[in-house]
C-alpha cells in the first residue's frame, strides 16, 4: 500500500512541524521563530520574487557541481572498483577528501580560484564527490562473481560485463551514495555561499540575520531543506523506474 | 570474448568422431592447491556423462575450464575437434547458484544469451518465451527472480542455456539447490531433454543416485589431485521408462558398486 508511506511521511511532516511550532512560542530563543512565522516570511519572499532570484543565483554552483560529482565521482568509482591500481592510488584520495574540514580549506579555494563560480562548484564537489566515489568502488567490487562469470560465459564482452552486469548490481549503492553526495552538496552550496561571498539563499540567510529578520533567515533555511528532500524522491523515482527488481532480493538470494 | 574457434573449423585430426567434448592431460593449480592433475576424458555426442565425486574434487573446476572460463595449468579440452580457449557460442552453462540478474524479468534472463549473441528483441523475447513455456513457467515471463521458487529458478537458468542452443550444456550440480521432490521432477525432466534435444550434457553431481539416474556415463573422480578413477556406462535400464528406474536391480547394482569405491574416500 503506497499511501501508507505517504500518510507516514505526512504524519512525520506534522510532527515536526508541531515541535517547531512550540519551540518557537516558548521561545528557546528570541532568535528562533516559530513556524507560521517563518512560513508566512518564506511565502511573502515567493510572492515578491525574492526567493526565485535567490535560487536564480545558489542553484548555479549546486546543479554544476552536483552534476559534475555524479557524472565524474561514478565514472571514477567504476575505474577504481574495477582496478587495483586505481584503488590503491584514488581511494586514499577521496578518503582524506571526505575527512578533510572543507571550512579551513575554503580560504585556500579562494586564493586559487576567487569568489566567483569556480570556487563554489568546487566546494559542492568536494562536499558531494568523495561519498560517491567511494560507494561506487566498493559496490563494484562486491559484484557477485557468479553474476560476471555467467555473463562471460554467454559471450559478453568486457564491456557488457561492465554495463549489463557490474553497474546494475551495483546501482542500489550507486543511489545510496548519490543520495549522500547530493544531500551533502546542498550543504556545500550554502556554506559556499555563507563562507565565499554572500549571495543567492547563503545571502538571504546572512542579511536576515544581520538585521534580525530570523523568520526570513529560517525560511531560507526551510527552502533548502525542503528542496533537498524533493530531489532525494526524485532519485528514488529514478531508481526505482530504472532497477525494478532490484528493490527486494538483491543478489539471486 | 575470444570466439576464435567460431570462425574456421578445423579438421578433427585425433578426436574420436563419436566425441562432442575431450579434455586432455587437464591439470589445475590454484596456487598450492593441485585441483586436477593429468585428467584426460571423452564426452560422447548426444549423451549425458555426469562428473561425480565429494565436495571439492575439482568437478566445477573441471566444467568451468570446458566452459572456457578457467585456463587449465596445462592440457587442453577440444569441442567438435576445435581447441577451447575461452567460452563460445557451443558451449551454455547452467550455474549452480542460478546466476540470475535479479533486476531482470524472467523473460530478460532467459533471454540473457541471445541479448549476448545481438539478437533482435522481438526475436530473442519470442525464442526465450518458448524455452520458458518448455520449461514449465509460462505465465511467469514477467516476474522477478525473487518471487520465485529455488526450483523456479533453476528453471529461468535452463531455459537461457537451452534458449542459445548450443550444442554442448554443462550443468554444475544444478538440482542441489532444490528441495527432493522438485529435484526428482527435474530428473525426469532432464532424461527427456537429453532424449529430445540433440546435445551433449555434462552434468556435475555428488549425489551416487543421481549420477546413475540420469547418466549414459559416469566419471567418477577422486579426491585432490582429481583424476578419473573409473568410467560407468549404465546401459540395461534407460529404454524402460522413468518409473522403473529406481527399481531396476542394475540400477541398485551400480549405486552399490560407485559407494564401495568412493566410501574410503569419505572421512
Ligand atoms: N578460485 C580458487 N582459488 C583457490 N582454490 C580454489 C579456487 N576454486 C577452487 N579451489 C579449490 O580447488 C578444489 C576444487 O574445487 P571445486 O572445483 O570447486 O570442487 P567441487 O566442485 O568438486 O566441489 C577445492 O579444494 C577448492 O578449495
Ligand atoms: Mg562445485
Amino acid at each position: 500500500m503506497p499511501n501508507r508511506a505517504l500518510l507516514l511521511k505526512i504524519l512525520s511532516a506534522a510532527l515536526l512541524f508541531g515541535a517547531w511550532e512550540i519551540a518557537g512560542r516558548i521561545p528557546v530563543s528570541f532568535a528562533f521563530p516559530t513556524f507560521l512565522e517563518s512560513m508566512s516570511a518564506l511565502f511573502r519572499m515567493i510572492g515578491d520574487g525574492s526567493l526565485l532570484i535567490a535560487y536564480l543565483e545558489t542553484l548555479q554552483p549546486l546543479v554544476v557541481g552536483v552534476v559534475i560529482s555524479a557524472v565524474l565521482g561514478i565514472g571514477i568509482g567504476l575505474w577504481v572498483g574495477l582496478s587495483r591500481t586505481f584503488d590503491w592510488l584514488f581511494s586514499p584520495i577521496f578518503i582524506v577528501m571526505q575527512a578533510a574540514p572543507l571550512a579551513a580549506l575554503i580560504p585556500l579555494l579562494v586564493l586559487a580560484y576567487g569568489i566567483g563560480l569556480t570556487s563554489k562548484v568546487l566546494v559542492v564537489c568536494i562536499m558531494a564527490m568523495p561519498v560517491i566515489v567511494l560507494n561506487t568502488s566498493s559496490a563494484v567490487r562486491n559484484t557477485p562473481e557468479s553474476m560476471k562469470e555467467m555473463a562471460r560465459s554467454y559471450l559478453a564482452s568486457e564491456w557488457e560485463v561492465i554495463l549489463k552486469v557490474v553497474v546494475p548490481a551495483a546501482s542500489p549503492v550507486i543511489f545510496a551514495g548519490l543520495r549522500l553526495g547530493v544531500s551533502a552538496g546542498f550543504i556545500g552550496a550554502i556554506l559556499a555561499e555563507l563562507k565565499i561571498t554572500p549571495t543567492g539563499v547563503g545571502d538571504i540567510i546572512t542579511f536576515s540575520r544581520s538585521i534580525a529578520d530570523y523568520p526570513a533567515m529560517y525560511a531560507a533555511i526551510f527552502s533548502i531543506i525542503l528542496l533537498a528532500v524533493l530531489f532525494l524522491n526524485l532519485l528514488e523515482a529514478i531508481e526505482t523506474a530504472l532497477f525494478k527488481g532490484n528493490q527486494r532480493g538483491y543478489v539471486s538470494d | 570474448m575470444d570466439m576464435s574457434q567460431t570462425k574456421t573449423p578445423v579438421q578433427p585430426v585425433d578426436a574420436a568422431p563419436d566425441s562432442a567434448v575431450s579434455t586432455r592431460n587437464i591439470s589445475k593449480t590454484y596456487g598450492a592447491v593441485e585441483a586436477l592433475r593429468d585428467l584426460s576424458l571423452e564426452f560422447p555426442r548426444g549423451q549425458l556423462t555426469s562428473l561425480l565425486g565429494p565436495s571439492g574434487c575439482g568437478k566445477t573446476t573441471l566444467l568451468k575450464i570446458i566452459a572456457g572460463l578457467l585456463e587449465p595449468t596445462s592440457g587442453t579440452v577440444e569441442v567438435n575437434g576445435k581447441t577451447v580457449t575461452g567460452p563460445g557460442p557451443d558451449r551454455a552453462f547452467v550455474f549452480q547458484d542460478f546466476a540470475l540478474l535479479p533486476w531482470a524479468t524472467v523473460l530478460r534472463n532467459a533471454a540473457f544469451g541471445l541479448e549476448m549473441r545481438g539478437v533482435a528483441r522481438a526475436e530473442r523475447e519470442d525464442r526465450a518465451a518458448h524455452y520458458i513455456k518448455e520449461v514449465g513457467l509460462s505465465g511467469f515471463e514477467n516476474a522477478y527472480p525473487h518471487e520465485l521458487s529455488g526450483g523456479m529458478r533453476q528453471r529461468v537458468g535452463l531455459a537461457r542455456a537451452l534458449a542459445v542452443d548450443a550444442q554442448v550444456l554443462l550443468m554444475d550440480e544444478p538440482f542441489s539447490a532444490v528441495d527432493e521432490q522438485t529435484r526428482r521432477k527435474f530428473q525426469e525432466d532432464l532424461l527427456n531433454l537429453v532424449r529430445n534435444e540433440n546435445k551433449t550434457f555434462i552434468f556435475v553431481t555428488h549425489s551416487i543416485e543421481e549420477a546413475v539416474y540420469v547418466s549414459d556415463q559416469i566419471a567418477i573422480l577422486l579426491p585432490r589431485p582429481s583424476r578419473v578413477s573409473e568410467i560407468i556406462r549404465p546401459t540395461g535400464f534407460r529404454g524402460k521408462g522413468v518409473d522403473n528406474i529406481r527399481r531396476d536391480p542394475e540400477y541398485l547394482d551400480i549405486v552399490d558398486e560407485i559407494w564401495a569405491s568412493l566410501r574410503s574416500y569419505v572421512e
